[in-house]
């Protein structure tokens, strides 16, 4: 084992590691903004694009996700879709992460209790303050366990946007490694960054969790 | 501009490289039953230190991005002096990894039987191993059998990633398909069609057995 190759490259590991978090961040926003938007269209749209979104929810859940990326970077561009590395990674992996966000709002929309809405109908609330006030605040704080860990699933995806060259932090360490020949030492570092920063999002989600289920519990 | 030809001519090579991603998934998932097992009466069994090791173990497997794991173990193994085929660390690689995820789904039905079950069969005069030979284990498997069949759909899934080490499954051969025809674009949508077939198939038996089980 050589560890000095880390003094070399350390400044572009980091850079690696800092690109792998925008990356999953953004990504998980994004497709969970969409998620969001394709389960509402679910519960209100008309019946024809609920089709729609039930076939795109099964055939992104049903293909890998380094398949899709083939599809949108090398595919795209014969049909005039033409994008650099980075914004067709965060498109993958919004366009990938969306159904299962969407399938787990879809959820949480079912363990609000009927009568709730029905109440807020009752005293003559408007559709989308129902939605807003509440549908959204009660469907959320029972999905929030779901959501933390499906955005974990996704911190681990963004390893796979290095095969369609995007600078995060395993392309980094792919090229540490051919230029110095060291595959165990890198792969090793990798494995101990996505695990450190892993631990580190399923702590602050637990805490997160206990924060919020907190206020589930009534009061006298 | 999309070629309907390409497109269907793509769908013979790649069933044929379709064996491979279902051997790849099938081990894989045999391997992480077993591991699995081993691993969720380690978590569950009285001694410290299997239990650590247990919950290190998960941690780590459910940490670390499946592909950063083929390419330790495809590089690890050398260094220590085990020379084995690509395919072979690949599975072994899947199936330790899908192991961590299996064990965990057992802790979770064993953990939703109801403790009065147990109680009442140690209330009349039944052992410690009858108790998990026929009372828990039966159930904890019959309840566990969807969440199975969604870690073996995740998992074909995931061997599109054993390409990397150079397993000519799907995603390889649809890879080397495109770079000889310049049409990507059919080449990966019929890859992605034939993904979908084996996932829809699996996901209708796990409906099957949802359903069974709730009758």
């Amino acid at each position: 084992m050589e560890w000095q190759i880390l003094e070399q490259y350390g400044p572009m590991l980091l850079r690696g590691f800092g690109l792998t978090i925008m990356c999953w961040l953004l990504g998980t926003v994004f497709s969970m903004a969409l998620g969001l938007l394709i389960a509402l269209a679910q519960r209100h749209g008309p019946t024809p694009l609920r089709w729609l979104l039930q076939a795109y929810i099964e055939v992104i859940r049903g293909t890998p996700f380094l398949v899709q990326l083939f599809v949108l970077y090398y595919g795209g561009p014969l049909v005039g879709l033409r994008l650099d590395a980075v914004p067709a990674g965060l498109l993958g992996l919004t366009i990938y992460g969306s159904p299962y966000f969407a399938e787990i709002f879809r959820s949480g929309f079912r363990a609000v209790p009927i009568g709730q809405i029905e109440a807020a109908r009752a005293i003559g609330m408007p559709e989308h303050v129902i939605i807003r006030r509440v549908l959204l605040p009660v469907a959320l704080v029972s999905a929030l366990p779901a959501l933390v860990n499906f955005s974990i699933i996704l911190t681990k995806e963004t390893v796979i946007l290095s095969i369609i060259t995007v600078p995060e932090l395993m392309y980094q360490v792919q090229r540490m490694s051919t230029e110095t020949f060291r595959y165990l030492e890198a792969n090793l570092v990798l494995a101990l960054f996505f695990w450190l920063l892993v631990e580190t999002i399923s702590r602050f989600g637990r805490k997160l969790e206990t924060r919020i289920t907190h206020y589930l519990i009534e009061r006298p | 501009m999309f070629s309907i030809p390409t497109f269907l001519d793509s769908f013979g090579p790649l069933f044929w490289a379709a064996r491979y991603t279902l051997l790849v998934s099938g081990l894989g998932i045999a391997l992480g039953l077993v591991i699995g097992a081993l691993i969720c009466a380690a978590r569950l069994s009285g001694v410290a230190f299997l239990r650590t090791f247990a919950a290190l173990w998960v941690s780590f497997l459910r940490g670390v991005p499946l592909l950063v794991q083929l390419l330790l173990v495809y590089f690890l193994l050398p260094v220590i002096g085990i020379d084995v085929p690509a395919l072979v660390a690949a599975v072994v690689t899947v199936g330790i990894c899908a192991s961590a995820y299996i064990s965990e789904i057992w802790r979770g039905a064993i953990g939703a039987l109801p403790r009065g079950q147990t109680e009442a069969a140690r209330a009349i005069g039944m052992g410690p191993g009858d108790v998990w030979t026929r009372i828990v284990l039966p159930q904890a498997v019959t309840m566990s059998l969807p969440a199975l069949i969604n870690e073996l759909i995740l998992l074909v899934k995931a061997s599109s990633l054993v390409s990397v080490v150079g397993i000519m499954e799907i995603t390889r051969a649809s890879q080397a398909q495109a770079a000889t025809t310049f049409r990507p674009m059919e080449v990966y949508l019929a890859a992605a069609c034939i993904y979908l077939m084996i996932n829809l198939c699996l996901a209708a038996l796990g409906r099957y057995l949802e359903h069974r089980m709730a009758v």
